[in-house]
């Protein structure tokens, strides 16, 4: 008896297209995620935030903002001591109750940052967290873009396989 | 890639059949553990300088997280100290062989409870009080006290370790996940299991004890419900027992028909989504609602936890599924098609513990000197400021996890799907959707 010839043995023809779809795909994840994006010149401003703190929230809790912006951030403590850690920028600054104290930086980094309160405050204080977004959320927009990429690249290399 | 076993290198088998070493890591475990109790009720009320909140849901969450279950599955419960008084009790000796005659009351669970729904259900009831319960020492003492309490209870009423097999909250995600792990414990040689009198790695020889865990080796085909107590390696009598090195998630490849595991699945998915969201977003009004238990805002978010883990979530996979028809029935490929979201989830949660980690580990330094914050500085580091670690790689990490975690599940849904004839691409587009929400609440 003959044996069956086994099917599921990609021919090295396939096995080439799937090398040169792998290394496409590599490439376009490379490019969707560092590739620089084309930057809209914006005169920087000076950008001054009132921001009420109370346990265990900020409000505002979202702040958006231009790269280049001087940002200055009036905290006010409502209830407890509070303070304000924005990250990756790591400055602070801590407000005694019914006082405010102010923060003033230049949002030169782009991109999505958490403040938190620095001040054990209560139970809640590990989750008290705010968010800052300097221009766009560019880095959100390149992981949405890789994961598409790779769900697209996972059914291609399954269709090349089959 | 082929299995490697562990257990052919010598000082490895010494150590895993010998007691001594594994009594020793339990006994350090139970001390903290207890240690842990202590803190929590006696200690600072203050979560960020209490032992238990930080060793708790900050070191050891971590290590769990992180590292135990996605590189040895179930290797926490092999030293979780949580079963061992019970069980002292429940054998009547600490380390000497075991005595035939049974002690207590020692009866077998019944049946419609072997499974993991009560798992399901202790996690959720954890889940929803989770808020107190990562931030309040003293809630947090009385749930690790409650959990020690009910396993000596159940192992005085029922056989071998009821509690983790059936109830302990943390077992049951474990388990799920551990079925990814590169590392399980299988038999070397079928037929000699087939053929072995009185199968002593079940019922117990006089070099150890029956499988705890109600597990007969001989069967064993995935990490689920395998504690790695090692026991089976001390009581085979032929040296049939091995542990193995092998690939990624092994376990997967043969999905799952059980409808509790499909829904822990699903638990554990939208537990982790929720958290993103609540505990870590900008959002004070969810979080208020979250730790005002008992308010009427906290019972419209338990009823929103539970709608998006049994309604929203399972619902749209079910949609998404319902016109990839076979012969199968739609329960059958929805658990089965569920495997695909096995490590998705668990990704999820190291995208999650990745930020709450870094941002929150500066306090075990501070904790180790004055683990009950009375003002003590045992190593001088009492007063070490709270700092962010890491912050600036965490984004690309969290996207590197939560795409790998996209891949791995794709790749998973294209082997389920074979398994049941279906496509895969509704399962891959509702993993994608989930990955997208995620990385906006994370990012």
């Amino acid at each position: 008896m003959r044996p069956t010839p086994n099917t599921d043995r990609p021919t090295s023809h396939n096995l080439m297209r799937f090398h040169f779809s792998l290394l496409l795909l590599v490439t376009a994840g490379l490019v969707v995620a560092f590739a620089p994006l084309p930057a809209q010149p914006i005169t920087p401003q000076e950008r001054t935030f009132e921001i009420d703190a109370h346990q265990f929230a900020y409000s505002p809790s979202e702040i958006k903002v231009n790269p280049g912006d001087t940002v200055t951030i009036q905290l006010v403590s409502t209830d407890v001591v509070h303070g304000i850690y924005v990250d990756d920028y790591d400055i602070s600054v801590e407000a005694d109750p019914g006082q405010s104290a102010t923060l003033t930086f230049v949002a030169d980094k782009p991109g999505s940052f958490r403040f938190r309160c620095n001040i054990t405050c209560g139970a809640m204080h590990p989750f008290m967290i705010g968010k800052l977004t300097v221009g766009s959320n560019n880095w959100l927009y390149r992981s949405i873009g890789l994961a598409a990429l790779a769900v697209l690249g996972m059914t291609v290399s399954r269709k090349q396989k089959a | 890639m082929a299995k490697i076993e562990l257990t052919r290198i010598p000082f490895i088998k010494n150590i895993l059949k010998s007691r001594y070493p594994q009594l020793a890591v339990f006994i350090v475990m139970l001390i903290g553990y207890i240690f842990a109790i202590l803190a929590g009720l006696i200690g600072t009320p203050v979560g960020s300088h209490n032992f238990s909140i930080v060793f708790v849901w900050i070191a050891w969450w971590a290590l769990l997280i992180l590292v135990a279950v996605p590189f040895f599955g179930r290797g926490w419960c092999a030293v979780c100290p949580i079963p061992l008084p019970g069980e002292w009790l429940q054998r009547g000796a600490v380390l000497s062989p075991p005595d035939k005659r049974p002690k207590w009351l020692n009866l077998r669970v019944p049946k419609m409870f072997r499974n993991i729904w009560l798992q399901n259900i202790s996690f959720l009831l954890l889940a929803l009080f989770s808020s107190v319960l990562l931030t309040t020492p003293n809630i947090t003492g009385i749930v690790l006290a409650a959990m020690l309490f009910a396993a000596i209870g159940l192992s005085t009423v029922f056989e071998r370790r009821a509690f983790c097999r059936y109830l302990c909250p943390v077992g049951g995600f474990i388990g799920l996940y551990s079925q990814t792990a590169p590392v399980e414990l299988r038999i070397k040689d079928k037929q000699v299991c087939v053929t072995c009198e009185g199968k002593p790695c079940y019922n117990g020889s006089s070099t150890g004890y029956g499988c705890p865990w109600d597990i007969f080796p001989g069967g064993l085909t995935k990490n689920t419900y395998c504690g790695l107590c090692m026991e089976c390696i001390r009581t085979c009598p032929h040296d049939n027992i091995a542990v193995n090195l092998r690939p990624f998630s092994a376990d997967l490849a043969k999905p799952s028909t059980r409808m509790d595991e499909a829904f822990k699945a699903f638990i554990m998915l939208g537990s982790a989504i929720i958290y993103a969201g609540v505990l870590l977003g900008p959002w004070g009004a969810f979080k208020d609602a979250a730790y005002n238990v008992g308010s009427g805002a906290w019972f419209i978010y338990a009823v929103v936890f539970l709608a998006i883990i049994f309604v929203v979530l399972p619902g749209l996979f079910t949609l998404g599924i319902l016109n990839t028809k076979n012969a199968l029935p739609l329960k059958q490929r929805f658990a089965s098609l569920s495997t695909a979201l096995i490590p998705l989830g668990l990704m999820f949660w190291v995208a999650f513990s990745l930020s709450f980690v870094l941002t929150n580990a500066s306090y075990i330094i501070a904790a180790l000197s004055d683990p009950l914050g009375l003002g003590w500085n045992l190593f001088g580091t009492a007063n070490m400021a709270w700092q962010p670690m890491l912050t600036s790689i965490l984004a690309p990490a969290q996207t590197l996890v939560l795409v790998g975690g996209l891949i791995w599940s794709a790749r998973t849904a294209q082997k389920a799907a074979g398994e049941v004839k279906v496509s895969p691409i509704p399962v891959i587009v509702y993993c994608l959707l989930a990955t997208c929400l995620m990385l906006w609440l994370l990012l």
